[in-house]
């Protein structure tokens, strides 16, 4: 087929849309969107990777499916026609997890049901789905769930070496023999309340080194 | 009884949407300003999920479940139907939180406009969506129960967002590093709530 769009497909402008929510437009630390079923699968770096991708697989095609369907969905109901996409790629997501990857699946329990209510895809189809061609939805999909992503990682990362001194379950504080130097796992990592933290120190941090993001009084 | 009032304390203390699964964070970190309007939106909350829960009880019971559509035709014995329970249960949620705006807006419209854009976006509250699905996880028995676990998740969001909200009013006199401003320091905040709560732990009657 041909290209009959002017700009190439990664020109400066679409490369913003995948680079910008990777920092100065983070869905969760700048935007505040999709904390909610976020933080609950921090606890190990696995399950924090696999609703990552999730997220993305979602967020991405519902992103393309909407900005396909913009044209025809009344004003009035679009709210009900975005629930509907977006529940019908999560359940898709979630028998794939289901058939292929199943303790995961387990583990993840309600949030992968709750990426439907999850407000960075929601947020994501009005702000940009809704106004803009597939093609630069789709980006802006992917950055969106990279973003989100990192931040999961980053968290889980932090949580999973502090709390149970392993990377990705593999033990290498045992391995690089601290506990006999006196070392001990801090098990006060692994519990909910500091997932929040951890996300108010990146929060801390981002804002420290980009003047531009603290909030005035 | 004892099982039921067990299953009240568990939900609002220890299971507690906000500070043990983050279920709603993102109304609970964009409407704690007032103490006011988080207690409206704490009610319509609590209100939208004791409705909801019992409804999708139901809906899991009767239609959703391995088995459940026996009692329209034998041969539906066999039939599993639990994969459509994501889109089913929005649907239910969607239209309720529909009617719930309804009704308060006829009944009471001081509350309806100090909800304004809130109320609708309760649809996608995800601590109503994941009731329902904690209640179909976790298999309650009967229809009471489910009512009373929606209930009491409700009261534990309401007790979490009004604390947090009165919170903040009080920290506009206070001095916070200029980075944490706004959202940092009420992650922070929320946290160290959270470990608080966490002294429930372990609580069975």
């Amino acid at each position: 087929m041909e290209k009959v769009e002017k700009e190439p497909l990664l020109s400066a402008k679409n490369i913003k849309l995948l680079k910008n929510p990777l920092g100065q437009d983070n869905p969760i630390t700048v935007q505040v969107l999709g904390i909610c079923s976020a933080l609950a699968v921090t606890v190990k770096m696995k399950p924090a990777i696999v609703m990552a991708i999730s997220v993305m697989v979602v967020l991405a095609v519902s992103n393309v499916v909407i900005a396909a369907l913009r044209k025809s969905i009344p004003g009035r109901i679009r709210i009900i026609v975005q629930l509907v996409v977006i529940a019908t790629m999560v359940i898709l997501v979630d028998q794939f997890l289901k058939a292929f990857a199943f303790d995961v699946s387990k583990q993840l329990s309600v949030f992968v049901g709750l990426i439907i209510t999850n407000c960075i895809i929601m947020g994501r189809l009005e702000a940009f789905a809704m106004a803009n061609k597939p093609w630069p939805s789709f980006l802006d999909g992917l950055g969106n769930a990279w973003g989100y992503g990192w931040i999961l990682i980053a968290v889980s990362f932090f949580r999973e070496f502090l709390g149970t001194g392993s990377i990705m379950g593999f033990p290498v504080m045992e391995k690089l023999g601290v506990y006999n130097f006196g070392y001990e796992d801090n098990g006060m990592m692994i519990l909910p309340p500091m997932a929040l933290i951890t996300v108010g120190i990146i929060i801390w941090v981002q804002r420290a080194r980009n003047k531009s993001l603290i909030e005035t009084k | 009884m004892e099982h039921l009032i067990n299953i009240f304390v568990r939900s609002i203390f220890i299971d507690n949407m906000i500070f043990a699964y983050f279920l709603g964070m993102c109304s609970y970190l964009a409407v704690s300003k007032t103490v006011k309007t988080s207690m409206g939106l704490g009610i319509a909350v609590t209100f939208v999920l004791v409705i909801t829960v019992p409804v999708n009880f139901l809906l899991e019971q009767y239609v959703l479940k391995k088995g459940a559509l026996a009692w329209l035709n034998e041969s539906f014995a066999t039939l599993d139907l639990s994969f459509l329970s994501f889109i089913m249960f929005i649907a239910v949620i969607a239209s309720i939180v529909q009617l719930v705006e309804m009704v308060i807006e006829k009944s009471s419209p001081a509350l309806y406009n100090s909800l304004g854009i809130f109320l609708p976006l309760i649809a996608v509250n995800c601590a109503i969506l994941g009731a329902s699905l904690f209640m179909q996880e976790r298999e309650y028995a009967n229809i009471g129960e489910a009512a009373v676990f929606g209930l009491g998740s409700g009261i534990g969001w309401l007790l979490a967002i009004v604390a947090l909200a009165a919170i903040r009013e009080k920290m506009r006199y206070s001095n916070v590093p200029a980075p944490l401003r706004g959202l940092g320091i009420t992650f922070i905040l929320t946290g160290l709530m959270g470990i608080a709560f966490m002294s429930f732990l372990g609580i069975t009657l």
